[in-house]
């Protein structure tokens, strides 16, 4: 199959750290593939540099057979590369429903657009996909009274309104309630298949990742030290030892 | 509140306003700078308060506004009215582009940094505008005598910024309803998330301050006339008082809120007025202690104290979905 996102030699560096250092991957589309490594081996540094976050100090990163690495953040996600972030981030002030409506996609606005009401169908589009995410009831509530949880399905509801092709989920289950695990699982699993959206996770959770992704990425001290199924992921020394070194 | 009550109270207040200069003719010039504060305060709302950028140099296309139809009634030659007319729109027109050409540096610069940006600009103004003998340095300009009996430019003056007021009032109505105030309100709250999701942040941010610019630039004009002298520091780029009552009014009505800056600049006028009636000579004293009352005690405003108290009330509640209750949890 035809790889969505070539990653192909990038580096990073951070003053004298080296964060990413000549990484070569690629994710296939349609599938879900993992991205793990020890804290500090530069995981949300690469899906920085992927997104047009900052700057790469060398290589090449090419969404859908076209570079990217030039391109900043908006430009980027408006070609329906988008990512979702660690600290989860969504918009306090707004309701939630008012967080779904403005994340949208932004590939056909124009200036006069931007004057216009929302049309009604957005608006039941973002109720379906709060239904979806289980915060339907919450829908006029201030998206910053929710739990961290909460947030954090608010976060995967806003990026599902904006109807990408692919999405980097950064630890989607960090910080979520171990019975809302399987749920949200399931709920990538369908995103994947009935949305044929592509899923680059970075996970810290071994269950979850081994279970959810179909290939397995993993990085130490900036460099990629692994990659295979999870089967073979799990039975390497090196990925062993690096976890346990780490820590 | 219910559509209709609140549609009720528009059309109360707005038969209200229509029937001042009848009731109370006496304070028919302090009414008509009500609706210049009103004005001041909702557009100092918009990046202030619904989009997160602090600005103190909105002032400055209050007084190019002023400048900019002052010049065209001078020096065009024609008849009250249409060089009134003409003036406004090219003070209007004037405003809006300094906003842009502004926008396009100073936006860049986010929190603090872009407030001292603004702050720089409004004195710049001033001193530019006072050694610059076109417009008349120092001593300002005099806009043109308006054509009719004592008392009419008073009444003409009085429903022109009525109108202006309720303009402005409807088209950030219709603006906040929309994308606008949603695009506006993701980047107050997360500007980074918001271009994440491939929001053109730039974009908004600039119009935001040009719809800014456009209704200050053209109630500049106006207010130009009404007063009849211009001066360059007290009148046109007044940072001190009306650039930084500006700020006040809206945060004290509740920023970020439609009507908050409406109350505000409502309760702000009718205090200082007392004020200057009853407290001549503290006037600036008891200013100060009102502004440090709204600080400690109100600094979400009165509306936004409202919405903290009864959140319910401002539609923030759970709500089930009536038929199934399925995906809800």
């Amino acid at each position: 199959m035809k790889p969505i996102l070539e990653v192909e030699r990038v580096r990073k560096t951070f003053g004298g750290v080296v964060a990413n250092n000549d990484i070569t991957l690629e994710v296939p589309e349609g599938k879900i593939v993992g991205l793990i490594g020890p804290n500090g081996s530069g995981k949300t540094t690469l899906f920085n540099s992927i997104v047009g976050y900052h700057v790469i100090d060398g290589g090449s990163v090419r969404f859908d057979g076209r570079e990217i690495s030039e391109l900043r953040v908006p430009r980027i996600a408006r070609r329906g590369l988008l990512r979702t972030f660690q600290q989860t981030r969504i918009y306090g002030k707004m309701t939630c429903l008012e967080n779904m409506l403005i994340s949208v996609p932004q590939r056909d606005q124009t200036w006069l657009s931007i004057l216009r009401k929302p049309p009604a169908a957005d608006e039941s589009k973002a109720e379906d996909l709060l239904e979806f995410v289980g915060l339907y009831a919450k829908r006029r509530l201030l998206a910053g009274e929710l739990s961290f949880g909460q947030q954090k399905l608010l976060e995967f509801g806003m990026a599902l309104m904006n109807e990408p092709r692919m999405l980097l989920l950064d630890e989607p289950t960090a910080g979520i309630n171990p019975t809302l695990i399987n749920g949200l699982m399931h709920r990538l699993r369908r995103v994947n298949e009935e949305l044929a959206i592509t899923l680059f996770v970075i996970e810290h959770n071994m269950s979850v990742i081994m279970s959810l992704a179909e290939y397995i990425y993993c990085l130490a001290h900036g460099e990629l030290l692994a990659q295979g199924r999870p089967d073979e992921i799990q039975a390497d020394q090196r990925v062993i030892d690096a976890y346990l070194g780490a820590h | 509140m219910p559509p209709t009550a609140s549609r009720l109270l528009l059309i109360g207040l707005v038969v209200l306003a229509l029937a001042a200069p009848w009731l109370a003719p006496a304070y028919r010039t302090q009414i008509s700078f009500l609706w210049v504060m009103i004005i001041f305060a909702l557009t100092w709302d918009i990046l202030g308060g619904q989009m997160g950028y602090n600005s103190f140099g909105n002032v400055v296309f209050f007084g190019v506004g002023m400048y900019g139809c002052a010049v065209i009634q001078r020096d065009t030659g024609l008849d009250y009215y249409p060089a009134l007319c003409l003036g406004m729109t090219a003070g209007a027109a004037l405003a809006v582009t300094l906003a842009a050409v502004l926008g396009s540096g100073l936006l860049g610069l986010r929190g603090h940094y872009f407030a001292i940006a603004t702050l720089g600009l409004g004195f710049a103004a001033g001193e530019f505008a006072s050694g610059w003998d076109f417009i008349g340095a120092g001593s300002g300009m005099v806009t043109p005598l308006y054509p009719g009996e004592v008392g009419d430019r008073e009444s003409f003056f009085y429903f022109l910024l009525l109108a202006l007021t309720v303009v402005t009032f409807f088209v950030l109505r219709r603006l906040y309803s929309g994308r606008f105030g949603l695009a506006i309100n993701a980047i107050r709250d997360d500007e980074d998330k918001a271009e994440a999701m491939g929001i053109r942040t730039t974009l908004y941010k600039t119009t935001a301050w040009c719809v800014s610019a456009f209704f200050l630039g053209v109630t500049g004009a106006a207010v130009g006339n009404l007063i009849g002298f211009i001066d360059p520091r007290d009148v046109a780029f007044a940072g001190p008082t009306f650039g930084v009552w500006m700020v006040l009014m809206a945060i004290l009505g509740g920023k970020g809120t439609l009507w908050g800056p409406v109350l505000g600049a409502t309760v702000f006028h009718i205090t200082q007025e007392l004020f200057w009636t009853y407290l001549l000579g503290w006037q600036r004293v008891a200013l100060g202690l009102v502004i440090l009352a709204i600080v400690l005690f109100f600094p979400l405003g009165i509306l936004g104290w409202a919405r903290e108290r009864w959140p319910e009330r401002f539609g923030h509640a759970v709500e089930e979905r009536p038929a199934t209750g399925e995906g809800a949890s």
